[in-house]
């Protein structure tokens, strides 16, 4: 009777597109508000994630992100790098100076201070230069969407130069870096450099980046530099986290969201739900008469599933279809670079649109089963 | 023809006796004061090899008793053999496959599923006893050719005049050679012309030997056709009488 349940689906053809596109609208929307949500989050841990030289970060046993930070003693350098297990430890210094154009254009920045030595954290996906040119004198490295946001309309250019807390410095390449939380440039110079572009305070030490020597785990690693030096050590994971949770816990970003995913969540799957649901109750004459026919309780419970089965799975795909797509289209735009589809969100969507099938089916399966054969006697 | 669904036999019965035999058959509807008696002890016979007549003012009864009958409702007192079956031995999967092998139904408004082509339609209770589509779709149009649908097979009910519907419900009801057919006011929806037709070809294709067909009707100029009419009236069978074909 498979074939009997798939005609009785598609034969209205304007019901089952109303079915398919409720499901794919559904899906799309949950796809969507749930990846954006993600990634935006993810955006808040942007520049530890792009620092893949190290795999533990320590930090002022106050700091909850990386946006805030309170300045480390110098020497609370020299007593990690005293921690056995640590392979290297070098210092990071974040800032947020200013920097301006020649044109008089100008934006807050994000600036990563690098070590002198090492260059350890520096950008690694060069669109154009090189991140070894930071050892000249002035120079920074800028991201492609901060030296857009600074130089628009213009090519991209090596050469140029900014000026930033009355120092004049030279861009000697331009970054791929992920997008952070704020649209603002990202950029990197020399640590000694670095300090001087956002004017000198008595300590400056923002992070000290470090990694683990062969044989030691990054967690084990952090367990010892905490319990050692008093300060606070994270992997680069469990600081991404810290960062996530922080923006969570403390900005309206979770509500609002989690409000538009509620209402794509709860819009999505009524209407869903209800249009499958409703579909089977206009059949219910249809599924009389074969029921008087003689198919059993099993056939009808079988071809309702199937008829479920078939028209979430295309809904689905095309809701799939559409929100890749959109990510698609979008990731190449500035602003909304780096937003991609996540899988996470593709399987939960999809659990999503698996419990309106079974529990529209549930409802539809009890409406047929209960249906008195002789109903189809009485018109 | 070789139906594939073997779960539950062809009744065994001789078309000497009769095919459905009602003996006191009562049937009431809610409790208390909504208590409504539908059937107060019927008893009726439908013989092999005739059309037997239900007829009846509205309400008396008529489509309840063929509803017992063909085991779509649970009576509540009497007896009832069709087919040589007791229909209280039987299970509720058991009669659901009886009424598959055994049984064919005509309905008032054709229930038709609309999806379905005039022969898929037909096809329908051979798919359900799990005849491959290939196998049943040619076979109904093959029963539509010798109703006179041959034309029309592929059509949607959609697109089907009114008689031409019911002759593929008749099909339908026919296709799967079931032993009794219940036919619940066939020619209600049709004109006078076209339910002729139609009874005239219920009459030439339904009846046979080893079949019995129960008609319920309360169209008077389809009584020509009956072998035997049981008037019903306050849910009892209240006169019998057999008509000359």
């Amino acid at each position: 009777m498979n074939f009997v349940a798939l005609r009785m689906l598609t034969g209205d053809r304007s019901k089952y597109f109303g079915l398919v596109f409720a499901i794919a609208f559904c899906t799309f929307l949950l796809e969507n508000q749930t990846s954006i949500f993600a990634n935006i989050l993810k955006r808040t841990a942007s520049q530890i994630l792009d620092v893949t030289d190290a795999e533990v970060w320590v930090m002022d046993p106050k700091t909850e992100y990386w946006e805030q930070t309170k300045a480390l003693k110098d020497t609370d350098l020299t007593r990690v790098r005293g921690v056995p297990g640590v392979q290297w430890a070098v210092r990071l210094f974040k800032g947020n100076p200013v920097a301006r154009t020649t044109t008089g254009r100008f934006a807050a920045s994000f600036l990563v201070g690098l070590d002198d030595a090492t260059l350890a954290g520096a950008p690694r996906r060069m669109v154009l230069g090189s991140w070894e040119r930071l050892r000249e004198p002035d120079s920074v490295v800028v991201d492609r969407a901060g030296y857009i946001l600074l130089f628009p309309g213009e090519p991209l250019e090596l050469g140029r130069t900014l000026e930033m807390n009355d120092h004049k410095v030279t861009i000697v390449g331009i970054s791929e870096a992920s997008a952070p939380f704020v649209s603002l440039p990202v950029m990197h110079a020399r640590y000694s450099e670095a300090v001087d572009f956002l004017g000198r305070e008595r300590t400056q030490l923002s992070f000290i980046i470090a990694r683990p020597a062969q044989g030691v785990t990054p967690e084990t690693l952090t367990e010892r530099i905490a319990s050692q030096t008093g300060l606070r050590a994270r992997t680069t994971t469990e600081f991404m986290w810290d960062c996530v949770d922080y923006y969570l816990r403390n900005t309206g970003i979770p509500v609002n969201f989690g409000i538009t995913i509620a209402v794509a969540l709860v819009v999505g799957t009524v209407v869903a739900g209800q249009t499958f649901y409703l579909f089977t109750v206009e059949n219910l004459k249809q599924f009389g008469a074969l029921k008087a026919i003689g198919v059993t309780n099993g056939g009808l419970t079988g071809m309702i599933l199937l008829q479920a089965a078939s028209v979430a799975s295309l809904g689905f795909a095309i809701g799939t279809g559409m929100a890749a797509t959109f990510f698609e289209i979008f990731q190449h735009k500035l602003a909304t670079r780096g937003i991609v589809l996540m899988w996470q969100s593709v399987a939960l969507t999809f659990a999503c649109i698996l419990f309106v099938a079974v529990v529209a089916s549930v409802l539809s399966i009890r409406r047929v089963l209960v249906l008195e054969p002789a109903a189809v006697f009485r018109g | 023809m070789t139906i594939v669904d073997a779960d539950v036999s062809v009744a065994a019965v001789t078309p000497n006796g009769p095919a459905v035999s009602c003996r006191g058959v009562r049937k009431h509807f809610g409790d208390g004061e909504a208590r409504i008696e539908a059937l107060r002890g019927v008893d009726f016979d439908a013989a092999f090899g005739e059309l037997s007549f239900l007829v009846g003012p509205s309400g008396c009864g008529k489509t309840t008793l063929i509803s017992v009958i063909a085991g779509l409702l649970d009576r509540t007192g009497g007896d009832l053999d069709v087919l040589g079956e007791r229909m209280d031995d039987l299970t509720g999967t058991e009669r659901v496959l009886f009424r598959r092998r055994n049984l064919g139904f005509v309905f008032q408004q054709y229930n038709l599923l609309p999806a379905l082509t005039a022969a898929e339609n037909v096809a329908v209770p051979l798919l359900a006893a799990g005849m491959p589509r290939k196998e049943a779709v040619p076979r109904a149009r093959a029963l539509l050719d010798r109703l006179g649908l041959a034309a029309r097979t592929e059509a949607l009910p959609a697109t089907l005049s009114g008689g031409q519907q019911q002759r593929v419900a008749l099909a339908r009801a026919l296709v799967h050679e079931p032993r009794l057919v219940v036919c619940d006011e066939p020619t209600a929806a049709l004109d006078h012309k076209t339910g002729e037709g139609v009874m005239e070809l219920l009459a030439e294709q339904a009846v046979r030997p080893d079949r019995a067909v129960i008609i319920v009707t309360h169209d008077s100029r389809v009584f020509r056709f009956a072998h035997r009419i049981a008037q019903m009236d306050d849910g009892r069978i209240v006169e019998v009488r057999r008509e000359v074909a």
